[in-house]
């Protein structure tokens, strides 16, 4: 049948084949994505099927990626531009926010930039330094990028379909640790708007939003409260640009209460902002503030004590106790 | 026809022996050098790049370089039949881009722009490699590309906008092939190759164009870009109009290594040119596109000229440089030099540069009152176009934006 069972990573690699096959005009580039398949093998027997000429072993030269599939979208190609690790996407900032976000205002419209920056981020798999990092809100506040992070295989499959099929720019954010977590994808669902939040766990008392890797374990979380007898909705935000204000808007009008998690840190993270903009919406709902579980402002810290850095069930529902204490 | 031999070899090893042949004295015998006398090199070729230009008019209008024994005769090539009508047209075009620059210029002082980037000496390195373009090649500019802009056919007046402050690049790239103006110092050398990677991929034989200054040199999105191109073969040309200045900068805070030699370490050939002498300006761009179009790679051409006024309308070129170097480049003028040759030749009477006196004021005249009828944007301009699919945020603002606005509305109402 349609459905088939497949890893997040999979369902990456075969959301890229379809465009590849649908669309003479995508293009894969980056370094390794070859003959190795990427480092995590996203793009694994792309490059054997589609040629050199399609699925592109680049230079070593982040910018120099960015910068060229910015030429070539000028050309009328759909580049998909892999950066290998969250903490290298860096010497490409610069083209990204000075280019690549702006081409379109600048040009009153009329050229489009349909480019999509995979980038795989976040921690949780004992990695060196710069291989670790949740950068996405430095992408989130910049006008004129868009920014996603699929939880889930089947999320994975159609939001890079979607991204892929966008006019606009998108940074699309892969969970690494969540790579090899297998889920049904549906290859002919019809999917909903690629920007739109989606509640994954209808609860009653609270409600935790999340995105990316860190949904899979607030559902952990409102598992192991459901145990206490307390009843928690996840919002799995799905984009960080736009994000979904209605439906955490929604969610908090029922739940009352708000906790947003991500790895990123907390300091001017995407929580920060939807904190702000939940406060201003839900005043006179809310029966705590809106609290945040997330990375400290610190560096990224060695593997040996990642653990005590990233949000874990521990911190998320400490948090959760805090909320309800209020 | 040039190095059509090598262009069947193998990219890299024909990038390389391109570079040998093309290059000069100094590019073939440079790494045998050592460290001192690659210093003295250094020195030598800034104080005599008379020595390695490739020239084909002298200062004093004189035709040089035609010999079958030249140095320069495969440049020269490219220019052998060019007809008196063509260069007049050259000649035509640098007036009217230096007539245009100063008016640019003199709107700026009276307070109806805010800023020009005048290109005032760079008229033969911008004319020159602009008329070398094909229809369907495609141009990378930087911000003081106003005559290479003049030969693509992009309405001068479109390129005021961003300078008044009513849009950030006021035409459409693709109806002229004339890429925006980019104001990062380099950046566009790598849209440029990305660009030509997709013409390869296209299988057409257009070629692109990327101009990029000496400042730019130092940015590692023009190394990349080099590289890049080098690497995929992609038909690019690299077009570094060194003008001796980046703001206050000389080219010795920029590199050791004269510009053009940059190619060699790619794999790819770099020519120096007189970029004050537009018809060897001409031959040379030609001689790089074409071998771009045959499937021969990318090539560097340093275009060697001046910045005779200042970086912009807001800078004081007093603090850094002085006027005898000024003085000095003032008689090497790329309009002067083409006039005497034309004048020498009689390719050229009175009536002609009458006429084209007048065409120059009507001109000034045009772009004046074009610019001083050009009106603000909109303020709901500010909310246009940030996504090609839209964006909810975007929308909430443009909302609430408006009914600010309303509300000053509703108070002068009541």
């Amino acid at each position: 049948m349609a459905a088939e069972k497949m890893a997040l990573a999979k369902a990456i690699n075969e959301s890229l084949r379809r465009a590849l096959e649908s669309d003479p005009k995508v293009l894969i580039m980056g370094e390794d994505v070859g003959k190795l398949g990427g480092v995590f093998r996203v793009t694994d027997g792309l490059q054997k099927d589609f040629g050199e000429e399609r699925v592109i072993d680049t230079p070593l030269a982040e910018s120099g990626i960015v910068g060229t599939a910015i030429g070539l979208a000028l050309r009328g190609y759909r580049p998909v531009v892999e950066i290998q690790f969250d903490g290298f996407v860096f010497p490409a900032y610069d083209q990204i926010v000075t280019q690549l976000a702006k081409m379109h205002a600048r040009s009153l419209g009329k050229v489009k930039m349909p480019v999509v920056i995979r980038i795989p981020y976040g921690g949780g798999i004992g990695a060196v330094e710069h291989h670790s990092e949740s950068p996405e809100t430095l992408f989130a506040h910049v006008a004129g990028l868009k920014v996603v992070s699929p939880s889930n295989a089947e999320d994975a499959y159609w939001m890079m379909q979607q991204a892929i099929q966008s006019d606009d720019p998108v940074i699309y954010f892969e969970p690494k640790r969540r790579y090899w977590d297998k889920a049904e994808v549906n290859r002919e669902a019809i999917p909903g708007p690629l920007h739109t939040a989606r509640v994954v766990r209808e609860g009653a008392d609270l409600t935790l939003a999340a995105y990316g890797p860190m949904v899979k374990l607030c559902q952990e979380v409102a598992d192991a409260a459901a145990e206490e007898g307390r009843s928690l909705e996840v919002v799995d935000l799905r984009s960080m640009s736009p994000v979904d204000f209605d439906t955490i808007q929604a969610s908090v009008e029922k739940t009352r209460r708000l906790v947003v998690v991500h790895e990123a840190p907390v300091f001017l993270g995407s929580g920060a902002e939807i904190a702000a903009r939940i406060t201003e919406r839900c005043f006179y709902h809310l029966e705590a503030p809106v609290l945040r579980v997330g990375g400290y402002h610190a560096p990224y810290p060695p593997a040996r004590l990642e653990e005590e850095y990233l949000p874990d069930l521990d911190r998320v529902l400490d948090a959760v106790d805090r909320s309800l204490a209020y | 026809m040039t190095e059509s031999t090598a262009a069947r070899k193998p990219r890299r090893s024909a990038g390389s022996k391109a570079a040998g042949t093309t290059g000069t004295k100094a590019d073939t015998t440079g790494a045998k050098r050592t460290t001192r006398t690659t210093r003295t090199t250094r020195t030598a070729a800034n104080k005599a790049p008379e020595t390695e230009l490739v020239q084909l008019l002298t200062p004093e209008g004189e035709r040089v370089g035609t010999a079958k024994n030249s140095p320069y005769a495969e440049y020269a090539s490219f220019v052998d039949g060019i007809t008196p009508d063509e260069l007049r047209g050259l000649y035509r075009d640098m007036v009217l881009t230096r007539r245009f620059d100063a008016e640019a210029t003199a709107l700026q002082r009276q307070g109806e722009l805010g800023l020009w980037a005048s290109l005032l000496g760079q008229e033969a390195a911008q004319i020159g490699s602009g008329r070398a373009t094909r229809e369907d090649d495609y141009v990378f500019p930087t911000y003081r590309e106003h005559g290479v802009a003049w030969c693509r056919g992009v309405d001068p007046t479109n390129l005021l906008g961003m300078f008044r402050g009513v849009n950030n690049g006021g035409w459409d790239p693709n109806s002229n092939n004339f890429h925006l103006y980019t104001i990062v110092i380099g950046s566009q050398a790598l849209h440029a190759t990305g660009y030509a990677m997709g013409i390869t991929k296209d299988g057409a034989d257009s070629a692109v164009i990327a101009y990029f200054g000496d400042g730019a040199s130092s940015q590692g999105d023009v190394s990349e870009a080099f590289n890049f191109a080098a690497v995929y073969n992609a038909p690019v040309v690299f077009f570094c109009q060194n003008n001796q200045w980046a703001i206050s900068e000389s080219n010795e805070k920029q590199t050791r290594v004269p510009l053009y030699q940059r190619a060699q370490g790619f794999g790819f050939p770099g020519v120096r040119v007189d970029g004050n002498d537009a018809l060897a300006v001409l031959a040379v761009t030609r001689w790089a596109l074409e071998r771009a179009r045959r499937g021969e790679g990318p090539a560097l051409i340093e275009a060697y000229t001046y910045r005779m006024g200042a970086h912009t309308t807001s800078d004081d070129p007093s603090r850094y440089r002085h006027d005898d170097e000024r003085a000095a480049w003032e008689a090497k003028d790329p309009i002067l030099r083409l006039r005497r040759f034309l004048e020498a030749e009689n390719h050229a009477d009175e009536g002609f540069f009458g006429e084209l006196e007048s065409e120059s004021e009507a001109l000034g005249k045009r772009v004046r009152e074009v610019v001083r009828a050009m009106p603000d944007p909109d303020r709901f301009a500010i909310f246009e176009n940030v996504y090609a699919d839209g964006h909810a945020l975007v929308d909430e603002e443009r909302a609430q934006f408006a009914a600010y606005q309303a509300s000053f509305a509703e108070a002068e109402g009541v």
